[in-house]
């Protein structure tokens, strides 16, 4: 790469204005794909914490809505759980209520109702589990907002009392609201809209969203479960998409990224294919001087390789910085590091590939144009 | 057999009615430390001359050989080798590569493979008077200049044959002349074989043998 870098030092200004292009490129990568990570974190980190493999809904549930229009009953939890492979299965409720504790403080809830002794019980890292019908146990991200262990947070329309007892191990989320883990009777009262200690309607015993499923089965087992036990299993991945307004927010960014990354192909591609036409005599020349054409694709691809190399390095360096204070605010914003390198990688070799497209013309320049007058 | 040998080298460009013919059994025969001057009006065949000369066109008949080597026939990757290994260019107005020193000028053609004997630039710089510019780009230098470097790179991976396409196409009468001096001068003492095709009959004399190009025939001048 004798003349790439040579060239790259002498045109600094050309080679500059180019990296320039690829710099803000990279750094609205790394800032798309945290804003993206944050979103993804604040929509369903509360699921993606669970130590579930699978939910089963009630059958031939509207997918994109199924935490909140399902209903299963404690017979379903049976025979998924009496299924060979299943190692274990437990009800599960999910309700998005509001409130406020005794300051005034509003709280938005994604209530969960669990059986304090099944694998979905929620497991504090600071103050204690559910201790009784009031106790609700919050993700970590609440107490950012001002709740305190002690706190005793009043539910809309229900006006039931629950007591804050104790915190999960950092955010857990759903649709953007922090998880709340209560006591399954206790939830299935918030859920019929009525005070703890009213009856509740008939035939509303025992019902809640989802089943819990902890499984080794794979695809094709689990349809079959499904078939036997009458519901609609989605697998935790999947039910993502049951989160508020996730699927709409990942696709949106997802597509604002897929337009980047071709972008950055086609500025590369447009600007080695300038570059080329411009350099044209003097690849004649070399070529006539017996240079292989081995030899000048190495040349141009390495070039376009260290540009992009710089570009993509610096953008997401920068992007990073900016990021790190984002990351302080109350915007969902989080560095990942997997999506960030993913990106940047992405960003290298879909600018190597616009730039290959336009470097291969060095294999058509006609070393005998460096004969004669045609310069 | 040394040096260059064009033995009834036909060139056929186009084809159809539209066929011109560049170059008409045309036989040439160049010695080590030869300098042989090739004259004639535009069109006339000279640059096919130099092209098939230099393996950039491939004659309708006929062969040329560099210090024995054949250079009708191989593919283009062996002839790329061959090009970069027996035969040195001189292009009009030098093409020298815009981004590179003039010292980095003579580098570069030792880059394209691997030579164990290349010279070393900065003392060939010296001796085409040149290296005191060293650090120069081709911008920053006389016309004159870019020419003594051009020349001076085409002998840094000391070629067999040396081939030069009018090279006082840019130049005043004087640099002209140095010029040649300078072709004439290196030729004899690196011993290469050298062909340079110009119109510029003032720098004739300064060569060996004089051939004149007439409708792609080529006859030596008395």
């Amino acid at each position: 790469m004798f003349l790439a870098l040579r060239e790259l030092r002498f045109a600094k200004a050309r080679f500059g204005l180019m990296g320039a292009v690829i710099v803000l490129i990279a750094i609205l990568m790394v800032l798309l794909s945290g804003l993206s990570q944050g979103l993804v974190k604040d929509g369903v980190s509360g699921l993606q914490e669970l130590p579930v493999t699978s939910f089963a809904f009630e059958k031939d549930v509207q997918k994109d809505s199924a935490f909140t229009r399902s209903v299963v009953d404690a017979d379903t939890v049976e025979t998924w759980k009496s299924r060979d492979g299943v190692n274990d299965a437990a009800p599960f409720g999910l309700a998005l209520v509001n409130g406020a504790n005794q300051d005034g403080t509003q709280v938005d809830l994604a209530v969960i109702g669990v059986e304090p002794d099944s694998f979905v019980a929620p497991e504090p890292a600071e103050g204690e589990g559910l201790l009784d019908a009031n106790s609700v146990v919050l993700s970590a991200h609440a107490a950012d907002d001002g709740i305190a262990i002690g706190d005793v947070i009043t539910l809309e329309r229900t006006n039931v009392e629950l007591t804050v007892t104790g915190f999960l191990d950092g955010q857990h989320t759903f649709g953007h609201v922090d998880m709340g883990y209560v006591e399954l009777p206790t939830w299935q009262s918030i859920n019929a809209g009525l005070p703890l200690d009213a009856a509740l309607p008939e035939g509303k015993e025992g019902e809640f969203t989802a089943v819990a499923v902890k499984s080794e089965l794979d695809t094709d087992a689990l349809a079959t479960a499904d078939e036997e036990a009458g519901t609609t299993t989605m697998s935790l991945t999947e039910s993502y998409g049951a989160s508020p307004g996730y699927t709409a927010e990942t696709s949106t960014l997802l597509l604002i990224q897929v337009f980047l990354y071709a972008i950055c192909a086609l500025v590369a591609g447009a600007f080695f294919t300038v570059l080329t036409i411009h350099r044209k005599p003097e690849i004649a020349v070399m070529r006539a001087m017996g240079a292989s054409t081995g030899y000048l694709l190495r040349d141009g691809l390495g070039q376009a390789l260290i540009l992009l190399l710089a570009s993509v390095g610096l953008g997401v360096a920068i992007g990073c910085g900016v990021g790190g204070l984002l990351q302080t605010t109350a915007m969902p914003f989080a560095l990942v590091t997997g999506p960030i390198v993913l990106a940047a990688v992405l960003l290298i070799a879909l600018g190597l590939v616009g730039a290959a497209v336009a470097i291969v013309r060095i294999t058509r320049v006609d070393p005998l144009t460096a004969l004669g007058a045609n310069r | 057999m040394t040096g260059l040998q064009i033995t009834d080298v036909s060139l056929v460009l186009g084809d159809g009615d539209e066929s011109v013919t560049a170059l008409d059994h045309v036989n040439l025969s160049v010695a080590p430390g030869e300098f042989v001057a090739v004259v004639g009006p535009s069109g006339s065949g000279k640059s096919s001359l130099l092209a098939v000369a230099g393996g950039l066109s491939t004659p309708t008949s006929g062969s040329v050989t560099v210090d024995g080597h054949e250079l009708v026939g191989p593919n283009n990757r062996e002839l790329s080798r061959l090009r970069r290994e027996l035969i040195g260019f001189v292009f009009q107005s030098s093409n020298l590569v815009p981004a590179l020193t003039a010292v980095d000028q003579l580098r570069l053609p030792t880059t394209f493979g691997k030579f164990d004997d290349a010279r070393d630039p900065m003392e060939l710089l010296e001796q085409v008077q040149m290296a005191h510019k060293a650090k120069r780009r081709p911008h920053q230098l006389s016309g004159g200049e870019r020419q003594r470097v051009g020349i001076a790179r085409a002998l840094m991976t000391r070629p067999r044959v040396l081939l030069v396409d009018e090279p006082t196409a840019a130049l005043d009468r004087a640099r002209s002349q140095e010029v040649v001096e300078l072709l004439a001068k290196e030729t004899r003492e690196q011993g290469v074989a050298t062909v340079m095709v110009t119109h510029d009959h003032d720098v004739i004399k300064h060569a060996d043998t004089v051939y004149v190009m007439t409708d792609g025939r080529l006859e030596k001048q008395d």
